[in-house]
């Protein structure tokens, strides 16, 4: 597991695309993530009444947590990890190896579109940070 | 795997405290949370069992302030030490900057001691690692028992079972009353930052 540097542009970058795509669809909070707990990036309203520190390091063991419970059973990963709660859910996803983004979003958005956004994100973010690797 | 964000112009490290059951890992953490003012710590985050022993792990964020204009913040997590947590120790272990192993003085604890110590250069060897490039110090806890009629290992006992081959610093510790513990803390910081700069400060860090 590589020590990851993250350059200003990189980071700009990342949370243009999360504005773009996730916040812009109506999701309260986005956390970018590392496997070790540690958050890249956090884009939304409500940021600043979030603990961020715990959540991440929460967000990275329970979908590691996850992760073995899939192997336990003969599976490579669990593809959606999802919490349902009466007001807010949160949805998890794996980009590349590293990271995790941890999508927090209410009643008003349906999973169904944060699970399209969170793939189409994916992909760009992945490419963001390949090219600066 | 340390996080460097030249953004913030912050470094994230993560230390973890590793060991056998109740040698004193959460007890550490517990003492430099309520010894630390609430501006260089974060909140004291513990996932633990209805007996107060550690499920998963517990956390403590801390901000140990400037290094060449960068923030430098330390996560301090603890492992469960019951054997068969092990696939919990291993989650913890993922991204590990720096490591401090706590022994148990009490001699019932020998074995235990021995058995933590090679479950974790297992675990580490599973994300290719080894005790030899990540930094790591060994505390030797309840040194305050040693006075006492209860029996524990000696310093020397200690030093063959666990630092032969290690051969780093050690500290005696008696956590519950914070003896050892921050000397503990500023050593093993002190390690990782050197250990985490030396690969990024003189390259990408200066830009």
């Amino acid at each position: 597991m590589a020590d990851l540097v993250l350059t200003t542009s990189v980071l700009e970058e990342t949370k243009i695309q999360i504005e773009n795509v996730l916040i812009q669809a109506g999701v309260n909070t986005v956390l970018l993530i590392d496997e070790a707990g540690n958050v890249v990036a956090a884009c939304g309203h409500k940021t600043c009444d979030l603990d961020m520190t715990s959540l991440a390091a929460l967000a990275a063991a329970n979908f590691g947590a996850t992760s073995q419970i899939a192997k336990l059973i003969g599976e490579d990963d669990f593809s959606l990890l999802f919490h349902k709660g009466k007001k807010d859910s949160v949805h998890f996803a794996r980009i590349s190896t590293d990271l995790i983004l941890v999508t927090i979003f209410g009643e008003s958005v349906s999973l169904g579109l944060v699970r399209l956004r969170v793939a189409q994100l994916a992909k760009t973010i992945e490419k963001t940070f390949g090219q600066n690797n | 795997m340390a996080l460097i964000n030249l953004s913030k112009r912050e470094i994230h490290c993560k230390i973890v405290y590793y060991g056998p059951g109740r040698c004193g890992k959460t007890t550490n953490l517990l003492y430099i949370y309520n010894a630390m003012n609430n501006q260089a710590r974060g909140k004291m985050l513990t996932i633990e069992t209805k007996g107060e022993r550690t499920l998963f792990f517990d956390l403590l964020p801390l901000n140990l302030g400037k290094i060449n204009g960068f923030d430098i913040r330390i996560q301090l997590y603890t492992v469960p030490g019951q054997v068969i947590y092990k696939a919990t120790r291993k989650l913890v272990l993922k991204g590990v900057d720096g490591l401090v192993f706590v022994a148990d003085r009490l001699k019932v604890r020998h074995g235990k001691n021995m058995e933590s110590l090679q479950d974790l250069h297992r675990n580490l060897l599973e994300y290719n690692l080894t005790t030899e490039e990540i930094p790591i110090i060994l505390q030797f806890n309840k040194c305050d028992l040693v006075p006492t009629p209860i029996p524990t290992l000696t310093k020397e006992e200690l030093e063959i079972d666990l630092n032969s081959e290690l051969n780093t610093k050690v500290f005696e510790a008696a956590a519950t009353k914070g003896i050892g513990v921050f000397e503990t803390l500023k050593e093993i910081s002190k390690r990782t930052i050197q250990y985490v700069a030396t690969k990024h400060l003189s390259t990408k860090l200066s830009g």
